[in-house]
């Protein structure tokens, strides 16, 4: 049988079960990824979004044929980067997190938005974002969370 | 700023930042490592209809068809009263009854199962229409003066009518329950939930056991804002009839669709109001509230009585009559949302006060002003403004920040090219902790603080932290009175098996009621506080005196011990083309009294005034003409996003309430409860003309056709 290979998380893995699989299924059921959410399941909410090669997608709009030689980043990963750590002390200093639920996408949002650009402006934050769904803050705290770790990592982006 | 009032870390921050919390979609095993059935429930497909049988395709082996004949207690979930089944009964009432739940060990074997069904029926012809429901679940009428002769001797009488939409609460987290069987004949059920003993109380009825015999605990929870107050409890009859019958775990988690579609919302309204003006002062109110209430009473009678106590608004109104009816339909039934019936009221009323005004020839800023309730005055039951009323400071904090007064002149002129502007303001209150003598006589709050030898407390109490951080905010408070740091106070998700009951997590009561609670136990520990020895204080709820007890039959009384206030304004720019809205600026005045951590507090006024924000412009959710509700997905029901609204401030004013810890009220719903009469008045400036708004949400196609409608 084929296998499916990619990168999870910095380790080559190899997926044994069908192409068509999803993504998202596929991260929580096999990888226990579990802070990969589901909030809608068709692409809205960006709860389950994922880094792919750098990318940010929703993961249930991906079919695991899809990753094949890809590069998969999830916040299991991330947390373990200095990143993630600047990131992690912005989002406690802004008191950015509520319920959590949108957090582990809104991160991986906030990873791709600055290493593309490492000192975006409010309005390129809340782009930038705008596919990730808070129903808890109102989004200030958040888009001020990601300011404050822009302005304080600086050269870690 | 208050010591109290400055932010800390986040208690669960660490957990939630990481991706490591818990959520009960994310269990891999029950607890005692077994595997866990799916569970998906039979939905349903007519709005009102016999059941005349089920035919169940063969079951492999391992997999469960679960009914009402499986419920071993009492097929009814205990809520406010106890009309809701756990399955349906004969027939069904509304589009996604749950008739049965289907389990097993593998999803897709189990929804191809469900969808396997052949639900024989026989079509009654269903109650859509919220204007032409004949039952009532509940009708309540109350007043005070002569409204007769007052409306008689009125210089002018206005009369109008409003509507209110549904509004989801769209947790990102949908409902989701899970039920595990444990080796001594007991039933361990835990989930996304509100309130422990809810759950407990109602499994108890249904599973027909003593209450023992059932433990309930609240898993970390991806948001709620009342959505998850009763659903749990029918969520979590279901699953643990289910893992009765299965022997084994069973886990029911919505998808987005079904959570949409078949889950509570925030009541539809239709609110007329008639009002008699006399030397520029209001002098009556006759008004008529109804709520659509859907299929089962629910949660009804208290949101429709916290709505109707509000109608009147935050207006001196000498001469009043209410009637509020909570009506009958064969559609989900509504439930709580953030502002429980007070959103739906305090919108008819703030455009009833703007709509007068603007008759009158007056701004409604200064008609409103002119009306506003003081320190003293009788509220609308006929209790007593016990504290200050802030709300002519707070006016001013919101003129200075958004500059109302000058641009709602500068708007007022006839404007010119493809883009109008309008600004809106609103005046509100929001009664904190349960309506009338709710906490004295049917909550009776306990809650405990244990000291270990080692010198460290935890908090015993059934509040859940739901986002809104009472696993940090009552930490905070019990810390300060020990001089303890943060970290030597715990605070863990309620357990029934550990926690005694301190009240459910809903109507902005946590902080305020138990938060004082839990600084009163502080002061005792910290009194008789002895080294090296494990401790244990109690505190249970003493209603404070200065309160005129409430009479539920009469509607009169204090319904609320203190209130807090909130004066939102918005400001927004119409495209007179298309019909789409911009929101150039939102901004509010919150008074929840002394802020237990200003961040949190803030993270609550803005989180709330956006999704007030969604509820008047782009939230819209109706049902077709077979009561089948179609905006049943994020392309279909919009809620805000980030880019939505780049300019929100919100300040906060504070009032101290002697009877809350440190001077606080409650917070969490206020917030929400102004904004619809804010964007509707800002809307109306902008639509220019005669055009009213009379309904929220008020979307792009709402402004075209009103926009349509005054070039005619």
């Amino acid at each position: 049988m084929d296998e499916i290979r990619f990168i999870l998380n910095g380790r080559e893995t190899a997926y044994t079960g069908g192409a068509g699989d999803r993504l998202l299924d596929v991260l929580r059921k096999d990888y226990r990824c579990t802070s990969v959410k589901c909030g809608c399941g068709e692409g809205e909410c960006g709860a389950c979004a994922v880094l792919i090669d750098g990318r940010l997608m929703n993961s249930c709009c991906v079919a695991m044929g899809a990753v094949e030689g890809a590069e998969i980043m999830t916040l299991e990963g991330y947390r373990e980067t200095e990143r993630f750590t600047v990131l992690d002390r912005a989002f406690a200093r802004a008191t950015a997190v509520q319920c959590g639920y949108c957090i582990p996408g809104m991160v991986l949002a906030a990873e791709a938005l600055l290493r593309r650009n490492p000192h975006p402006g409010p309005e390129e934050i809340r782009e930038a974002i705008s596919g990730n769904l808070c129903r808890c803050t109102g989004y200030n705290a958040i888009v001020e969370a990601i300011s404050l770790a822009a302005k304080e990592g600086n050269g870690v982006w | 700023m208050e010591d109290i009032s400055r932010s800390v870390v986040k208690k669960d921050h660490a957990p939630k930042m990481s991706g490591r919390s818990v959520y009960v979609g994310d269990y891999e095993t029950a607890r005692d490592g077994r595997p866990i059935l799916f569970g998906k429930l039979l939905h349903s497909r007519l709005a009102r209809a016999r059941v005349l049988g089920v035919e169940v395709p063969p079951l492999p082996e391992g997999y469960f068809y679960v009914d009402a004949k499986d419920v071993p207690g009492d097929n009814n979930v205990n809520i406010v009263l106890d009309d809701t089944p756990v399955f349906c009964r004969e027939t069904v009432e509304y589009i996604g009854e749950p008739i049965a739940m289907l389990c097993g060990p593998d999803e897709a074997a189990v929804r191809r199962l469900a969808s396997e069904c052949r639900v024989e029926y026989e079509e009654l012809e269903p109650v859509l229409d919220l204007r032409r429901a004949q039952e009532s679940f509940f009708d309540y009428e109350y007043g005070h003066g002569d409204p007769e002769k007052a409306f008689a001797e009125a210089d002018r009488v206005f009369e109008e009518e409003f509507e209110t939409g549904y509004q989801d609460q769209t947790y990102l987290e949908p409902q989701g329950m899970m039920a595990e069987p444990e080796a001594d004949g007991g039933m361990y059920v835990h989930g996304s939930l509100q309130c422990v003993y809810y759950v407990h109380g109602a499994l108890a009825r249904a599973l027909g056991c003593p209450r023992e015999a059932v433990h309930v605990f609240q898993d970390v929870t991806g948001g709620a804002f009342g959505g998850k107050e009763d659903f749990p409890s029918i969520l979590g009859c279901q699953v643990a009839v289910a893992a009765r019958k299965c022997a084994a775990p069973v886990r029911c988690v919505f998808d987005r669709r079904d959570d949409l579609e078949f889950t509570p919302k925030r009541h539809p309204s239709l609110s007329r109001y008639k009002v008699a003006v006399k030397d520029g002062l209001i002098t009556a109110m006759d008004i008529d509230v109804r709520f659509n209430a859907g299929a089962y009473s629910t949660l009804s009678a208290v949101v429709l009585q916290r709505g109707i106590i509000a109608a009147p608004g935050v207006y001196r109104v000498p001469n009043l009559h209410v009637r509020g009816r909570a009506m009958k339909t064969n559609t989900a039934p509504s439930g709580a949302y953030r502002g429980f019936g007070a959103p739906q009221t305090f919108f008819a009323v703030e455009m009833m006060m703007d709509h007068i005004a603007r008759d009158l020839g007056m701004s409604s800023l200064e008609f409103k002003e002119r009306n506003l309730v003081r320190q003293g005055d009788a509220t609308s039951t006929s209790g007593e403004y016990h504290f200050p009323v802030p709300l002519p400071a707070m006016v001013e904090e919101v003129d200075a920040l958004s500059d109302f007064r000058r641009k709602q002149r500068e708007y007022a002129a006839p404007q010119t090219g493809r883009y109008h502007r309008g600004v809106g303001l609103s005046l509100v209150y929001h009664g904190a902790g349960f309506t009338g003598s709710g906490e004295r006589d049917l909550i009776k709050a306990v809650c405990r603080l244990r000291k270990s030898a080692a010198g460290e407390v935890e908090i015993l109490a059934s509040n859940g932290d739901i986002g809104q951080g009472v696993r940090t905010t009552f930490p905070k408070i019990v810390a300060r009175e020990l001089g303890l740091p943060l970290e030597k106070v715990s605070f863990a998700h309620p357990d029934t098996g550990r926690v005694p009951d301190s009240g459910p997590t809903v109507a902005s009561r946590s902080l305020m009621v138990v938060g004082e609670l839990l600084r009163r136990a502080a002061i005792r520990l910290r009194e008789s506080w002895e080294e090296g020895r494990e401790q244990e204080v109690e505190e249970r709820f003493r209603e404070p005196d200065y309160l005129l007890p409430f009479d539920l039959d009469a509607f009169r009384g204090d319904a609320y011990p203190t209130y807090a206030w909130s004066v939102s304004a918005v400001e927004l720019e119409l495209d007179t083309c298309t019909g789409q809205t911009r929101v150039l600026g939102a901004c509010g005045s919150f008074d929840v009294g002394t802020p237990v951590d200003e961040n949190i507090v803030r993270g609550q006024m803005e989180g709330g005034f956006l999704q007030g924000l969604g509820y008047s412009s782009m939230e819209k959710m109706d049902y077709d003409g077979k009561g089948r509700i179609r905006n049943n997905s994020f392309s279909d029901y919009l809620i805000p996003t980030a880019v939505d609204v780049p300019r929100l401030e919100c300040v906060l004013h504070v009032e101290k309430y002697p009877d809350g810890p440190y001077g606080a009220k409650g917070a969490g719903e206020l917030p929400l409860v102004g904004v619809p009469a804010a964007y509707a008045e800002a809307m109306e400036q902008a639509l220019g003309g005669d055009g009213r708004v009379c309904h929220v949400p008020f979307t792009a196609e709402d402004a075209l056709l009103a926009m349509a409608a005054g070039e005619t």
